[in-house]
């Protein structure tokens, strides 16, 4: 494999991970736009436990501890959080993450601004076989009657209730697995890229993940990948049409492209790609039972 | 065991100070099928409110099957044995009919092992077999994988039906269920609803449609402006001076409705 093609594949794997991470909470009805939160969390807390002057654990114990640290802030911060909606949580999200990055930023023993060298490498052996298995748990979560009352709750929360389901329970069931998530995501990176800094980590990140997750689509698993993929692939689709055709045009403007194109999914596809109907279709059109459906696509 | 499911007793609401439900008081039998009936804004549709727990109740007394669940929380409620339909449909509209039923049977799934047990990938399991077979005994087992945002209007409502009876319930509330429904399925309702009934199941309905309640019901309670008017059998309701006036209006009473 080319370099290039390596280190599309670990941005990719990366983004996946992270996507997941917002996703469980978002399949249940909750945007969190505080991903770069988690993410730092994660990574500099696998560093720290990895490190030398840190507790010089191996890579392969910092980075699930490094999980169940993020899991546990996670834990503990939903909360207070689960308490707000809507754009409200979006909000409080996102000053969790700003909160996580001035900490960081100002921790003389984590690098402070300077960022922080990480010792343990991993490579893209590491990294893909574990995002598969980020993948495959998360299909499997969905498939539970847990990911039934996520979902239930995505779409009533009071008439889940009436039927049982313990909705706060299983919001911060979603809120702390999420950040487990990207908690693995982020010390995958520090342990990939051997620094981390806490500006790496920005709003701009937390806007990308969630931006993957909602074009993608929430109703099913397939969402976060979709998603992932696309912002990955699409944006590097625009330069390297832009090289081989030598449109200089194309390659100072591909981000102009790449966002009206994200403006037309929103207006074509509000629900995301990926929706139940679409899987429906797609199975129905695999195994020739795909049959006339009255009009009236999606749901409201 | 008394020979009530359910015992509501001086039970009252009010919002903002407008008296919606006024010291009302009924018996459920067991195994029967009790109508509960009024015109419109009688308050029947917040007594089910009241009883599934949506709503704190401002004074009175609501015993399950012997139980006290007047302070139990709304998501325990199921547990205990009752489960409802609504009056405007409030399925997941993003969930298959076979997932909306499953999600029925929430309230008996005990412990983390129901809960990670992959009710969607394993095809033949005893959660989705028993789904499917509530579906077909309600002949509905023609759209069990298909998103139920994208099903008639008269599927849906059945759907909700079957979805609150697969909780097992000792009380089954529905709230009009046959509205909007067309005579076959009206039809088909009613039988489904008798066979649960033969069951051992009680039946609490609210439903404006009174032949489907001369039909289905032995026992009929009628609610107007929160109070209950009457109590008795559909034979004796049509007779009642009561009723007839609440329904049709009486002389010279000026209920500003």
């Amino acid at each position: 494999m080319s370099g290039y093609l390596e280190s599309q594949l670990i941005i990719f794997c990366l983004s996946t991970v992270y996507a997941y991470g917002v996703f469980l909470p978002a399949a249940s009805g909750q945007l969190n736009l505080g991903a770069a939160g988690f993410v730092t969390l994660g990574a500099y807390a696998s560093s720290w436990f990895n490190a030398q002057v840190g507790l010089n654990l191996p890579v392969a114990v910092s980075i699930p501890l490094s999980m169940a640290f993020t899991g546990a802030i996670s834990f503990l911060i939903s909360f207070p959080i689960l308490r707000t909606r809507g754009v409200y949580m979006v909000l409080a999200t996102f000053a969790f993450a700003e909160v996580v990055s001035g900490l960081a930023i100002n921790m003389e023993f984590l690098g402070g601004a300077a960022g922080m060298p990480v010792e343990g490498y991993i490579s893209v052996a590491v990294i893909v076989p574990v995002t598969f298995a980020v993948i495959l748990f998360c299909f499997y979560l969905m498939s539970t009657r847990l990911g039934l009352a996520f979902r239930s709750i995505h779409d009533d929360e009071s008439v889940a209730t009436l039927f049982g389901v313990d909705v706060r329970t299983a919001k911060v069931a979603a809120f702390t697995l999420g950040g487990m998530l990207m908690g693995l995501g982020g010390a995958l990176y520090g342990h990939q890229y051997n620094f981390i800094e806490a500006q790496t980590f920005n709003v701009l990140l937390s806007i990308y993940i969630l931006l993957y997750v909602l074009l993608g689509g929430t109703q099913t698993a397939w969402g976060p990948i979709v998603g992932a993929a696309f912002f990955t692939i699409v944006p590097e689709a625009f330069r390297q049409l832009a090289n081989a055709m030598d449109w200089k045009w194309l390659a100072d403007s591909r981000f102009i492209f790449f966002g009206a194109f994200i403006v037309l999914m929103m207006v074509f596809r509000p629900e995301g790609v990926v929706t139940r109907t679409f899987i429906d279709r797609c199975k129905g059109v695999l195994t020739g039972r795909g049959r006339a459906r009255p009009a009236g696509d999606a749901a409201p | 065991m008394s020979g009530n499911v359910l015992t509501i007793a001086g039970l009252s609401k009010s919002f903002g100070g407008l008296l919606v439900i006024d010291d009302v008081s009924f018996d459920v039998r067991r195994g029967s099928r009790t109508a509960l009936i009024g015109p419109n804004g009688a308050g029947k549709t917040t007594v089910f409110n009241l009883l599934t727990g949506v709503y704190p109740i401002d004074a009175g007394r609501i015993t399950l099957d012997g139980a006290d669940i007047t302070n139990v929380p709304a998501r325990n409620r199921v547990v205990h044995g009752m489960s409802r339909s609504f009056q405007n449909i409030r399925l997941m509209p993003h969930l298959s009919t076979v997932e909306n039923v499953m999600l029925g049977q929430h309230a008996r799934a005990r412990g983390l092992g129901d809960l990670l047990f992959p009710i969607g990938l394993i095809a033949r399991n005893r959660w989705r077999t028993q789904a499917e077979a509530a579906l077909h005994d309600a002949g509905l087992d023609t759209y069990p994988g298909e998103v139920v945002a994208n099903l008639p209007y008269g599927v849906q409502k059945r759907i909700e039906v079957v979805r609150a009876m697969v909780s097992q319930p000792k009380l089954l509330l529905l709230d009009e269920p046959a509205a909007g429904l067309n005579e076959t399925e009206t039809r088909q309702l009613q039988e489904l609803l008798q066979r649960v009934s033969a069951t051992g199941v009680t039946i609490l309905v609210v439903e404006h449609d009174m032949h489907f309640v001369r039909n289905l019901c032995d026992h009929v309670v009628v609610l107007n402006f929160g109070r209950k008017i009457f109590e008795g059998t559909p034979e004796e309701v049509h007779r009642d001076p009561g009723v007839l006036e609440a329904y049709l209006g009486g002389d010279g009473d000026s209920h500003a409705a």
